[in-house]
Formats: C-alpha cells, sequence, structure tokens
C-alpha cells in the first residue's frame, strides 16, 4: 500500500510510523516517527539506553515492532529478519564487526551470498564486483589479505564493502566511531560522504554530539525511548542537541581551579616493557607524578599506554627500568604485586572495564569489592560480612548516582556508564594515593562523562594524584595539569596543560614532530 | 552505547529465576520420561505401569528409600566435586579416578589401623578419602596452572591411571590371602561406618535394612559447607572470579593458578569421599571397580542441579531414585533390563545435561505470552 503522507515534495526513502516495542516491563520504543530523507547522512542521538539500538533492531529486522509500520520507498514493508531487510536495501555495519577472521575479505565478503556449489566462481564474480566498488567509494582494501590481521579501521571497511555487495541503499552505523582512530575517523567520514554523493543514505547511531555536527543533514534526538525533536542539523548546536539528551543543561567544559602540587607519588625511570609477543610495547621511558596533580596520557590507541597501565598496576612485569612509588622501588627483579600495591594506596580503573574491571556474571555488589574482597571491613574472620557489603554498596550507589541504585542486581543488567561508575565508585572511595584510570568514559553517555568528570578533579583537589590515559583527546586537555604524548611506545612530548592545543597534540599523536 | 542483540539474546529476556531453576529441569525430566515411555511401549511393555514400579521402586518403602538415599549419597558427593572445579572454570572429568584412589586411601587406613578406636580410626578414613582423592586432583591441577596442560585430557587419563593401580594393588598386594578374588579381607568393624537403620535403632526406631549409612549426614554436611565456601568466604569469591572471568582476577590482584589448584584439590577431596560410603560404609573391604560411574553421573548431577548444593542435592535424589527404581523395575519387570535403564538414564541426561537450554526459549515465550496479555488486559 502507498502511505499519503511519504507523497510529498521531500524524497523519504525510509519512514518509521508509530513505532512501539516493549521488552517486559521496559518499554524500549514508544510511539517513535521518523522520516529519512533520500541521500542524505542521518544522526540519531541519545543516551545509553534511550532505545536508538532497540529502533535499529527492528529497521535491519532482529526484533518486530510491537505496533507500528515501516515504509521504504513510501511502501509498507515486513522486515521479519536481516536477510528480508537486505532485500529492502537496509544494510547494517555493527559496532562489533560480525566477521570470519580467519578468512580474506574476499571470502568474508560472499559469505552467506555465494552463488552455486563451486566457490571459485563466485569469488571470482565478487573480486570484479569489488573492485569496482572500491574505485567508486575510495575504499581501499586489498582483497585477499585475512581479515584477523586488519586493523580495525580497515575491518568496518569490509564491513561497509560487505553491506555493498549485497546491494544496501540504506547503511545503519552503530557507533562506527567507538573502536577507531583520529585519523581512522577522518577516513571513515570521507567514505560516508562519498557514499551519500553517490545517492546512498545513511543512518549514523552515535552519542558524540561532534559526529553529529559534521557529518549529519539532519537530526533526531531520543530520550527514554521517545523522539524528543527531529531537526535539520544546520539549525541546532551542541550545547542545545546536548541538552535535549539529557532532558536538562549540562556543562560540556571542565571548571578546574590552579592547585598547588605536592610530593612525588610515582615516579618512573626508563621503563621499557615487552608483550607476550615479545615486542617492544613500552621503551625507555620516564616521569614522575606528584601529589594534587593530573597527567594526561594522550595517544592513538595501541601506542603502549595498555602496557604502561597494567605494568604500573602490577598485571604485567617490568623489563627494564624503575617504578618507585612512594618509597618501594619495583623492577624486573622485584615485581609489582596487583594485591599489595593496591594495599599501599594505588587504584586502577581499567581501560576495558567489561573484561578486566568488573564480572559481568556477578551481582553488582559482588563486582563492587573486586580487588578490595580481603578487606576488614568486607571479610571476617572466614566469612565474607555479607550485610556489611551490601549496606556500603547502598551507599556508595547513592553518592555515585549508580541506576538503579540495586546491588543486588546482576553487573551485566547496568549500563555501560553505570557499569563505570561502579568501578569508579569502587576505585576511588579507598582515597588512594594514585589513582590510575584508564579511558574514563568510553561508551559512557553525556550525562555520566559529566559526573565522571567532576569527581576526577574532586579527588585531585583532595590532593591526590591521578594519572589518566584516554583517546578522547578533549578530554585529557580539560582534565589534565599536564600532558604526555604517546607514541609507538615512547614519550614524544611533554606539555603543559595552558600551552597544548588539539592541533599540537594531533601532530605529536600522529609521530610528525 | 548498547550493541545490537542478536535473535539468540533477544530470548535472553529476563525472566524470573524460577523458570531457569525449576520449570525448565522439570520440563526437560518430563521429555526425557515421554522418550522413555515410547520406547517400553514399543517394547510391548505398559509405560505407565513401569513409572509408577519405578516409583514404587525408589520410595514404595522405607527400605527402598534408604537404598535410593545410598545411591543419593555417592551422587551429592561426585556432584559437588563437579560443581566446585566449575566454578573455577574446570571441568574435572576425573572424579571417577578421584573417587577409586579416595577408596584407596580409606581402606589402606581401615587395612592397618582398623583395630584401634572407632572414634580415632573412622575419622582418619574419611581424613584420608579426602587426601587421596585431593591428591589424585592435584596433579591435572598443578599441569593446568603451571604448564598449560587441559584438564579435561589429563583428568580422563587419570582414570585410566587410577584403574591400572587399583588393579594391580588388588591382584597383586592388598588381596585377602588364600583368595582368588580380587578383593581385600574384611574389615575390623570398628572402621566400619553405622548403617542409617543401626543408628535408627539407636535411638529406639525401627526402620528396615539398607545399605543407607552415616554417609549420608556427612553429605548433608559437606553440601552445606561447601555452600558456604563458595558464596560466603571471600576464598569462594576469588575461586568464582578466577572462573568467570580470569583477566579480572589478574587485575584484582586474584592469582589464577593457585585457584585452580584449590579448587581441584577440594574437588578431588569430594569425589574421594564416594569412598567413605563404599568402602567403610557398605563393603567393608576393598574392591575393583566400586566408583561403579558414580564420577561420571556427578557431571550430569552438577549440570542439572545448576552447581548449586541444593539443586545437586534433588538432580542426585533424582539419579539415586533412577538407580535404585530402575533395579526394582528390571526386577518387576524383566522385560525392561538394566541396560533399558541406562538407556533411561542416559535420556535423563541427554535432556537435561546436554541440552538444558534447548526448551528455555519457548517456554519462556509462553511465559511471556501469558504474562504480558493478563498485565494488558
Amino acid at each position: 500500500m502507498i502511505n499519503p503522507a511519504t507523497a510529498n515534495s521531500k524524497n523519504i526513502i525510509l519512514e518509521l510510523k508509530n513505532i512501539d516495542k516493549w521488552f517486559g516491563h521496559v518499554h524500549a520504543n514508544q510511539d517513535v516517527s521518523i522520516q529519512i530523507e533520500n541521500s542524505t547522512i542521518h544522526g540519531i542521538i541519545g543516551e545509553n539506553g534511550a532505545g536508538k539500538s532497540t529502533l535499529m533492531s527492528i529497521v535491519y529486522g532482529y526484533y518486530q515492532a510491537d505496533k507500528g509500520s515501516i515504509f521504504v520507498n513510501g511502501k509498507e514493508v515486513f522486515i521479519s529478519s536481516p536477510v528480508q531487510a537486505l532485500n529492502y536495501g537496509i544494510g547494517m555495519v555493527h559496532q562489533h564487526f560480525k566477521l570470519v577472521e580467519p578468512f580474506t575479505v574476499l571470502e568474508n565478503i560472499i559469505l552467506g551470498a555465494e552463488t552455486g556449489t563451486i566457490l571459485e566462481n563466485s569469488l571470482q564474480s565478487a573480486r570484479k564486483e569489488l573492485k569496482r566498488l572500491e574505485d567508486d567509494y575510495s575504499l581501499n582494501v586489498n582483497p585477499d589479505s585475512v581479515v584477523g590481521e586488519l586493523p580495525v579501521g580497515i575491518r568496518q571497511r569490509v564491513e561497509i564493502l560487505k553491506a555493498l555487495y549485497r546491494g544496501a541503499n540504506i547503511f545503519i552505523l552503530d557507533e562506527p566511531t567507538g573502536v577507531l582512530t583520529p585519523q581512522e575517523v577522518d577516513h571513515l567520514f570521507k567514505i560516508l560522504k562519498s557514499l551519500k554523493k553517490q545517492g546512498k543514505t545513511i543512518i549514523l547511531i552515535t552519542h558524540k554530539l561532534r559526529e553529529i555536527m559534521d557529518l549529519t543533514d539532519n537530526v533526531t534526538v531520543m530520550r527514554q525511548g521517545r523522539v524528543i525533536n527531529n531537526k535539520p542539523t544546520k539549525k541546532t548546536n551542541k550545547e542545545e542537541l546536548a541538552e535535549l539528551m539529557v532532558g536538562r543543561s549540562v556543562l560540556l567544559s571542565v571548571n578546574k581551579k590552579d592547585k598547588k602540587i605536592g610530593r612525588k607519588i610515582l615516579s618512573v625511570n626508563n621503563l621499557s616493557i615487552i608483550d607476550e609477543k615479545n615486542i617492544e610495547k613500552v621503551k625507555n621511558i620516564s616521569f614522575d607524578i606528584h601529589e594534587g596533580e593530573i597527567i594526561g596520557i594522550a595517544g592513538v590507541a595501541g601506542n603502549g599506554q595498555t602496557e604502561l597501565l597494567e605494568t604500573l598496576t602490577g598485571i604485567r612485569r617490568i623489563n627494564d627500568g624503575t617504578i618507585k612509588f612512594h618509597n618501594k622501588t619495583f623492577d624486573n627483579s622485584n615485581p609489582i604485586n596487583a594485591k599489595e600495591i593496591r594495599k599501599n594506596g594505588l587504584a586502577h580503573v581499567p581501560e576495558d572495564r567489561q573484561r578486566m574491571g568488573l564480572v559481568t556474571s556477578f551481582s553488582a555488589n559482588e563486582s563492587g569489592i573486586l580487588g578490595y574482597q580481603d578487606l576488614n571491613i568486607y571479610k571476617g574472620k572466614i566469612f565474607l560480612k555479607k550485610y556489611a557489603i551490601l549496606k556500603d554498596m547502598y551507599d556508595k550507589f547513592k553518592r555515585f548516582d549508580v541506576r538503579p541504585a540495586n546491588p543486588i542486581l546482576k553487573t551485566s543488567s547496568f549500563s555501560g556508564g553505570n557499569q563505570q561508575k561502579i568501578v569508579l565508585v569502587r576505585e576511588m572511595d579507598q582515597e588512594p594515593e594514585l589513582l590510575i584510570v584508564g579511558q574514563p568514559t568510553r561508551g559512557v553517555d553525556i550525562g555520566a562523562i559529566e559526573f565522571i568528570h567532576k569527581q576526577l578533579i574532586e579527588l585531585r583537589n583532595k590532593g591526590k594524584a591521578i594519572l589518566l590515559v584516554s583517546v578522547e583527546l578533549d578530554e585529557v586537555l580539560s582534565l589534565s595539569d599536564k600532558i604526555l604524548v604517546m607514541f609507538d611506545g615512547k614519550i614524544v612530548g611533554k606539555i603543559n596543560q595552558k600551552d597544548a592545543d588539539e592541533k599540537t597534540l594531533g601532530l605529536l599523536m600522529a609521530g610528525a614532530k | 552505547m548498547a550493541t545490537l542483540l542478536d535473535k539468540t539474546q533477544q530470548s535472553n529476556r529476563s525472566s524470573p529465576k524460577w523458570i531457569t531453576h525449576i520449570v525448565v529441569p522439570l520440563f526437560n525430566l518430563f521429555v526425557a520420561l515421554m522418550i522413555a515411555g515410547i520406547v517400553i511401549y514399543f517394547n510391548g511393555d505398559d509405560p505407565i505401569e513401569a513409572l509408577l514400579l519405578l516409583i514404587k521402586g525408589a520410595f514404595g518403602n522405607d527400605e527402598f528409600i534408604g537404598f535410593t538415599l545410598y545411591y543419593t549419597t555417592n551422587f551429592i558427593f561426585t556432584g559437588l566435586a563437579v560443581s566446585i572445579a566449575f566454578h573455577c572454570g574446570l571441568f574435572n572429568i576425573g572424579g571417577e579416578g578421584q573417587a577409586y584412589i579416595g577408596g584407596l586411601g580409606v581402606g589402606l587406613v581401615a587395612i592397618y589401623l582398623g583395630h584401634l578406636s572407632p572414634f580415632f580410626v573412622i575419622p582418619l578414613c574419611i581424613l584420608a578419602a579426602v587426601i587421596f582423592g585431593a591428591s589424585w586432583a592435584l596433579i591435572p591441577a598443578y599441569l593446568q596452572a603451571k604448564r598449560g596442560s587441559h584438564i579435561v585430557i589429563t583428568t580422563i587419563m587419570f582414570n585410566f591411571l587410577a584403574a591400572a593401580v587399583m588393579t594391580y594393588l588388588m591382584v597383586e598386594v592388598l588381596i585377602e590371602p588364600g583368595q582368588q578374588a580380587p578383593q581385600s579381607r574384611e574389615f575390623n568393624n570398628n572402621s566400619w561406618l553405622p548403617f542409617m537403620h543401626e543408628i535408627f535403632n539407636f535411638f529406639g526406631i525401627q526402620i528396615s535394612v539398607s545399605s543407607l549409612n552415616f554417609s549420608f549426614i556427612i553429605a548433608i554436611i559437606s553440601s552445606l559447607l561447601i555452600w558456604l565456601f563458595i558464596w560466603r568466604t571471600h576464598w569462594g569469591y576469588e575461586i568464582r572470579t578466577t572462573g568467570a572471568n580470569q583477566k579480572a582476577a589478574i587485575y584484582a590482584g586474584i592469582s589464577p593458578s593457585k585457584n585452580i589448584i584449590l579448587a581441584m584439590v577440594i574437588s578431588g577431596g569430594l569425589a574421594g569421599m564416594v569412598g567413605i560410603n563404599e568402602i567403610i560404609g557398605v563393603h567393608h573391604r576393598l574392591i575393583l571397580d566400586f566408583p561403579a560411574g558414580f564420577g561420571f553421573v556427578g557431571i550430569a548431577v552438577a549440570l542439572m542441579g545448576r552447581n548449586h548444593p541444593l539443586g545437586i542435592f534433588f538432580a542426585a535424589l533424582l539419579f539415586g531414585a533412577l538407580y535404585q527404581g530402575g533395579a526394582e523395575l528390571s526386577f518387576d519387570i524383566p522385560n525392561i533390563t538394566r541396560d533399558t535403564m541406562v538407556f533411561i538414564q542416559g535420556l535423563v541426561i541427554l535432556f537435561s545435561g546436554a541440552m538444558e537450554f534447548v526448551f528455555k526459549p519457548y517456554i519462556e515465550n509462553i511465559y511471556f505470552f501469558i504474562k504480558n496479555n493478563l498485565l494488558r488486559s
């Protein structure tokens, strides 16, 4: 049937009307209506749990809406599976790529779209088609490289090629820049723009305001399962979008007073770290951290930051050089013990909260004592003090505004931002002398970012030291007192915050001194 | 940002715990019995009659109940053993061998120190069961923790080693002098665990004679202690952390290798306690092949019991009932042989172990359908 509403002057390629979706008690989408114009980039922005991903899952056929309808090119369609979505020209680039790692790029691209029983025929025709697509959209990928050996940015291109190969006109990208380096982000944006130029339509799901402003033609703001606003991007700005997303005005910059630094807490001297593949990840670096200062480490992910953090916290061994914390000196023959150093006042918020910072299958109160399970406040001679743990967690969850404030729930049932708060409150509440934080706001929504930044500044103002590692340049710039730039395992720049700007740091991060 | 859930996760909506822990296992059991019933029907017997005879054979009178609980005791020990290893992320297939060697420890104490006071020798036997079982698990545990040899492979190998060692000892060393059968002499009765009918008799209550002995009480106490250990101590917490997320364990300063060894040693000790029930509880002499598959069935018991001591108790009771009721059933209907019973047990293991979650999404869908329609009408 033809929907009369879409037969207007604008060329609407995809329309969602009054979509409703329940999950048990949760009303994930409420009466959602969106119109997406042909060959535009349409942004959908909202906090975690705003219902963006659910909505796109409905469009891509993973879920079916309880109520409402979907129109493609003005025709009502029923999408019951991703295969059907592809038939209607809807393709998806997942946040976590769905690629077979030991296969080559070409093999991945024909996966599920093989023709006939002889694989060689499909591969041959795919190779030709792929060549054409690559040329048309400037997507440079070697079809014979093994996916498992490619960097994430290239893998994402493979995902896009996969959708193109299957004839997609509408591309849904779910948080595409979460895993990319700044350069890779630039390249992705170029690709998206060229797709648009060729007449494709792109739906970009994100919580990063800057991407919306830089890239999109129209933007839809979602909050708590509803559409709050639909606007052309030109007619709005960052502040307005942030306020619409969160439902109150948000402070996008950090208020920080100058503070005098105290005595030296940590000093790293000529530290070198070799990883399990025998590659030198950290090369002969030295720096100090004092009380009352935040040292930020900027750098593209994978330049040794992770290894440095893991070594300082006793997860990895020191290969060469020394680390001096308080009055104790550690080196290769006197390694740091993760349990001991935590007791001595070094807390650690790891970069990967789901795989390292929490046990997602545990209840939240059990995750809330990880690393501190043998403190005397939590355990008696033999038994854990269940009641004391719960009481402490209720109190902590309330103070850090963890939602829901119920530590009996499973850790995995909390959203990313709230899981991060569970880790942060656990590590910050012991009043550590030095807090080591990796990616404190990765995958965390705007409201929570503001809160987390405030807590970090407060800890610093109490005279504690913080070592911050983040791939978000804004974050490093606004929080740190001093910035170190890491490139290829070396510290290639030490800059005071006042003298730093995005451009200088960007050049240093790219290794161009 | 939440990722897009795929179809399998869609059915992973949070349904209440009683669906997973009660309805799903009962339904699995029901399906297994249905299929068994069909086979029995085509075999020329009445499945309903067979089921009633099975239940009667397991719970029909106090003697039958006694034997059911005697089997249950073994399954509690081996089920707990599998579960604690599982909490540490380890699959201990070696319960059979650990039980065998645990029995050897019991037997050695009973043979050489059996003349001492029961108050001394019986605790010593229990201790020997635990220590021997634990040491048999310690070697695979060490190899896994320090050398990375896969525990599934090593524990299977150690089952064969245990069988070989025991055959050698029974035939060449511990055999009763002047006898042909490969078994030890009967122990001095100072080392015998009291039978339950004797204990009840002591308090003036008459119950029928069965193999049920004091080990059952030990099994119940062990269940309680294991529950406390796993969920209420920081040692249990560290074992569970190691099993659930090894990276998080290392981050928290918990040593995975230490916990792997600890969990396996406790696991082996629990499996070894089968030797208490069998050797000083019932046979009163060392014999060949007394673990009779209890170690393997323990895997199914742990799976079905969701690795929780209470669940393990009920799963052990089920398998105890199948063993005892099945024996009575094949006595009453000779057409249903021991092998048919093994087949039925196999079905129960298949549906509640290997295919435990096959029906879960459907049951959940029915639950949500009923709930949503009632809620919204």
